[in-house]
């Protein structure tokens, strides 16, 4: 089922939670809205399940599942499948009441027999993994049990369309990673549009088909992973999606001068701020003609496939951070308080007015 | 670890002056009310309260007791579904508005309810032209008793239904449940002890009534004479044994109520350290 | 789709009984507890407002207004330190009987106002079990001042222990900690780190104390004697007018207990709304 959004607004009292937004998701696709707290995301996706309404604005605002127009439809007749961040179950309910719930209610004349309703739930119970557990109570599960209750409580009554907020926000990081996989698993198993919330970039550049990303009530970008990663439209997206290194200065004659430390660059004259990932940032024990910008090891934590470097210098108003490989840090002999030059691989620029979003990305 | 106050002789101090306070100023008339109910022994205490004046007062009581819990948790329950499941203009008036009952005193109570359904009143009188009498009867006593206990209910419930907040409806909407379904399946079952003690406390405080009733009742003896007003008209005649019969009835309520609360209360505290 | 989903969701909330709940709560509200209130200024509208002086002014009424608002001055302030201490002791110590003594706290709001009224007579009266100790000593507290004051601490004194007992439930260990190895002595560090957390309740619940006792009636005539000018309170003072069918009387009378009662609800209201944003940032 495909899901269209046109010009959906929202605002609570004053402040405007989200600005008129279009969207449209595909059948099948696994979307997720990223974007820090405060940037309409779980608004949208609240609309989105008729848990909140859109404002009613001078143009019409209309939300399409597939050809069916659901803008005037409650929630409860949306056929939609929803997560809550905290979950939500049913305290006073066992697993299994909880999975049957959505079954129970249904009227009289569509519900299932007492015993197809019994074969789906324990179904439902097997795929998450949960069916020894049927009796327990919400309590006395941990909280990535739960969550996998609160989405077959989800599934259990066929959705057309599953919405997800933060599913996995409150889970330590093991368990993340995890309930991530299986889900991926489990939305190309049975194959139901998804739109999940969060915040952590990792998160939707991991699990989604395409992101969306949000900053402020509006929509900064629709993408899919690799090419939001590679080509952010603005300086939020690049911003938001990874730690950034910020080389601020003014630009004379091809050179941007920062304090003692300098690079050339073929820009216009003037202020100039150039921004670099963690791995575009080179280090070596000289300078070069072209670039020299003195740094100061500070930090170093040998992490996983690479190490991370934390570089301090009188002309940096923030430490940046660089990756290095394991290589690379035993041929410099690394170790903290060592004097090292930092050579940009490559480097990006945003234009200060975000509306144009003029971005260049040069190899220096 | 240690806090403030922890100094074992500190602590005897307190917690002795606590002992010993209570104990006089609390413990102690509730011993001299079963004290005093039996000081002539048994046969005297049953003679006292199977007395017909004692079961008529018993009767009407109960009856206004039980006729005012069902109005009370209508009203508790839908203002408190109100003011903690929606946001609109007037929620705090709406909820300041409903401690009135706590600040006024009984007796003025009583009299705006005998000023505006007595003969005299606006609708007092149009009543009486349609030979309807609510004041000195038994009608009057159930309107101020309502007026009396209408908060409890919906006190108990507010601060309840405000923590848990309304996502397991939300999450029940999403399942397709409709109103009534939500309501009886997934917020009464999460809020049915405290509204369990919102009644216990309204019984109490319905049985209990005393100054407003009073002033509304007549107290004619075996027509509209509550247990409270019995009590007091046996104690003005000097029939002291009599009227602590009466008190140490009461009293049982009150028992009865505390001790409901203090199981409740463990009760909630188990379920907690269970999470 | 189907009209019924439409017309469902005219309004714009998800949850159900918007309407019934609030066509339930705001005819209650306007029969039970606001419609009743229009009788008292009915009958007021009778008197000019030279009569209405006159009778809230005359000597009698005045002195019982004298004996109420003092009695209850001291009643809560009695209630204060007792409550307090009560609160602490439950809050703060392990002993046997704690359970017990924590029940018996919500004693006074079980107990019928009468049933309290006369077994504080008895109990006081010089042939009772306290009479007995106290009068020899020179005390009498039944009929007198003092024993109205005793009757109004017997019925508010819940007010205070319910409500300091769970604000000092809140305050953590660490706060202890923290003030006591910075080197307060006990007495310091209550006195500095542990009141200015609790005097917000403590004040909110002297005050709801005090309300109470200003309009508390079953449990002192039984004590009070009665005596004009001595020991007549003024809830009394509106039942003995009713008794003498002087409506408009009484009617005076009852709106300025009704008055100085809903102002001081307010005044509690909007001073405990003002700390709970001071304490807990802006959630009121």
């Amino acid at each position: 089922m495909s899901i269209r959004l046109e010009n959906i607004a929202k605002h609570f009292g004053n402040t405007q939670a989200l600005e008129p937004v279009n969207l449209d998701i595909y059948e099948g696709e696994l979307v997720g809205l990223l974007g820090p707290s405060g940037s309409g995301k779980t608004t949208l996706l609240r609309i989105i399940a008729g848990l909140e309404s859109a404002d009613r604005t001078a143009q019409p605002s209309r939300i399409m599942f597939g050809e069916r127009d659901v803008t005037q439809v409650h929630v409860r007749d949306r056929r939609i499948g929803f997560v809550f961040q905290h979950y939500a179950l049913f305290r006073h309910m066992s697993v299994y009441d909880n999975v049957a719930f959505g079954l129970t209610v249904m009227p009289k004349k569509e519900r299932p027999s007492n015993g197809e309703i019994r074969a789906r739930v324990f179904r439902l119970l097997e795929m998450v993994q949960l069916e020894h557990l049927a009796k327990r109570y919400p309590a006395q599960l941990s909280g990535g049990q739960q969550q996998r209750v609160s989405l077959a409580r989800a599934l259990a009554v066929k959705p057309d369309v599953l919405l997800l907020d933060e599913p996995f926000g409150a889970l330590d990081a093991k368990v993340r990673q995890d309930l991530r996989r299986w889900l991926r698993r489990l939305h190309s198993e049975l194959n139901f549009t998804s739109v999940f919330v969060t915040h952590d970039q990792e998160e939707a550049l991991e699990l989604s088909d395409r992101v969306v990303v949000m900053s402020n009530g509006r929509i900064e970008q629709i993408d899919a992973p690799d090419t939001l990663y590679h080509s952010p439209k603005n300086r939020f997206v690049f911003e938001f999606l990874g730690d950034v290194n910020h080389l601020e200065g003014s630009v004379n004659n091809g050179v941007l001068t920062c304090g003692n430390a300098y690079l050339h660059v073929d820009l216009p004259d003037g202020p100039e701020e150039l921004l670099l990932r963690p791995h575009e940032v080179r280090l070596a024990e000289q300078a070069s003609d072209t670039c020299h910008l003195p740094v100061v090891v500070t930090a170093i934590s040998p992490v996983g496939a690479e190490v991370r470097v934390e570089l301090e210098a009188d002309w940096l108003a923030k430490p940046w951070l660089a990756t290095v490989r394991h290589a690379d840090f035993e041929r410099l002999a690394m170790k903290r308080g060592q004097h090292l030059f930092a050579h940009p691989r490559q480097w990006h620029r945003f234009e200060e007015n975000t509306q144009s979003a003029a971005r260049q990305t040069r190899t220096a | 670890m240690r806090r403030i106050g922890d100094a074992p002789a500190v602590k005897r101090l307190l917690v002795g002056a606590a002992l010993v306070l209570s104990a006089l100023f609390l413990l102690l008339p509730l011993v001299a009310i079963f004290a005093q109910a039996f000081s002539q022994g048994m046969a005297v205490f049953w003679a006292n309260v199977s007395n017909y004046f004692t079961l008529h007062a018993i009767g009407l009581t109960l009856g206004v007791a039980l006729l005012t819990i069902p109005i009370c948790l209508v009203f508790g329950v839908a203002l408190a579904w109100l003011v903690t499941r929606f946001s609109f203009p007037g929620r705090r008036i709406l909820q300041t508005l409903i401690d009135i009952p706590f600040a006024v005193s009984p007796v003025v109570a009583g009299l705006i309810y005998l000023l505006l359904y007595g003969r005299n009143g606006w609708i007092g009188s149009w009543l009486d032209g349609h030979d309807i009498q609510l004041m000195f009867a038994w009608p009057g006593i159930l309107m101020v008793t309502v007026f009396v206990t209408c908060p409890f209910v919906a006190r108990e419930l507010i601060p309840l239904m405000q923590a848990q907040g309304s996502r397991e409806e939300e999450a029940a909407a999403t399942l397709g449940a409709r109103g009534w379904t939500t309501f009886w399946r997934i917020t009464l079952p999460n809020i049915r002890w405290a509204l369990l003690y919102g009644v216990i406390l309204t019984n109490a405080r319905a049985v209990g009534e005393f100054g407003a009733v009073s002033v509304v009742s007549g107290a004619i003896r075996g027509q509209t004479n509550t247990l409270p007003l019995h009590l007091e008209q046996l104690y003005q005649d000097y029939n002291a044994v009599g009227a602590f019969a009466c008190a140490a009835l009461l009293a049982l309520i009150a028992l009865l109520t505390l001790a409901a609360k203090a199981s409740l209360e463990w009760r909630a505290s188990r379920r907690e350290a269970l999470l | 789709m189907n009209q019924r989903a439409l017309r469902l969701t005219g309004n714009t909330r998800v949850l159900p009984g918007f309407g019934l709940s609030m066509g339930i709560s705001v005819l209650f509200i306007s029969l039970v507890l606001l419609l009743p209130i229009t009788g008292l200024f009915g009958q007021l509208a009778g008197l000019s407002l030279a009569q209405y002086w006159a009778i809230i002014t005359e000597g009698r009424v005045v002195a019982s207004y004298m004996v109420t608002i003092g009695a209850a001055a001291v009643a809560a302030l009695i209630n204060a330190v007792f409550g307090l201490l009560l609160a602490w002791v439950l809050v703060r110590y392990e002993f046997p009987g704690k359970r017990l003594l924590d029940a018996l706290m919500d004693l006074p709001f079980a107990l019928p106002t009468a049933v309290a009224g006369i077994t504080l007579a008895t109990l006081y009266a010089g042939n009772g079990w306290m009479g007995k100790l106290l009068e020899p000593l020179g005390f009498q507290v039944a009929y007198t001042w003092v024993g109205i004051a005793l009757a109004m601490a017997f019925t508010s004194i819940p007010f205070v222990v319910r409500t300091v007992q769970p604000v000092l439930e809140d305050l953590p260990a660490e706060v202890d900690e923290a003030a006591m190895s910075l080197g307060a002595t006990d007495a310091i560090a209550f006195r500095r780190v542990i009141m200015p957390h609790l005097w917000p309740a403590l004040v909110t619940g002297t005050g709801l104390a005090f309300v109470r006792s200003l309009g508390e009636f079953g449990a002192i005539i039984f004590i009070a004697g009665n005596m004009p000018y001595e020991t007549e309170i003024t809830a009394l003072m509106i039942f003995v007018k009713l008794q003498e069918y002087d409506y408009a009387g009484a009617s005076a009378i009852a709106s300025v207990v009704l008055f100085v009662s809903l102002a001081l609800l307010l005044a509690i209201n909007i001073w405990q709304g003002r700390f709970v944003r001071r304490l807990h940032g802006g959630k009121g």
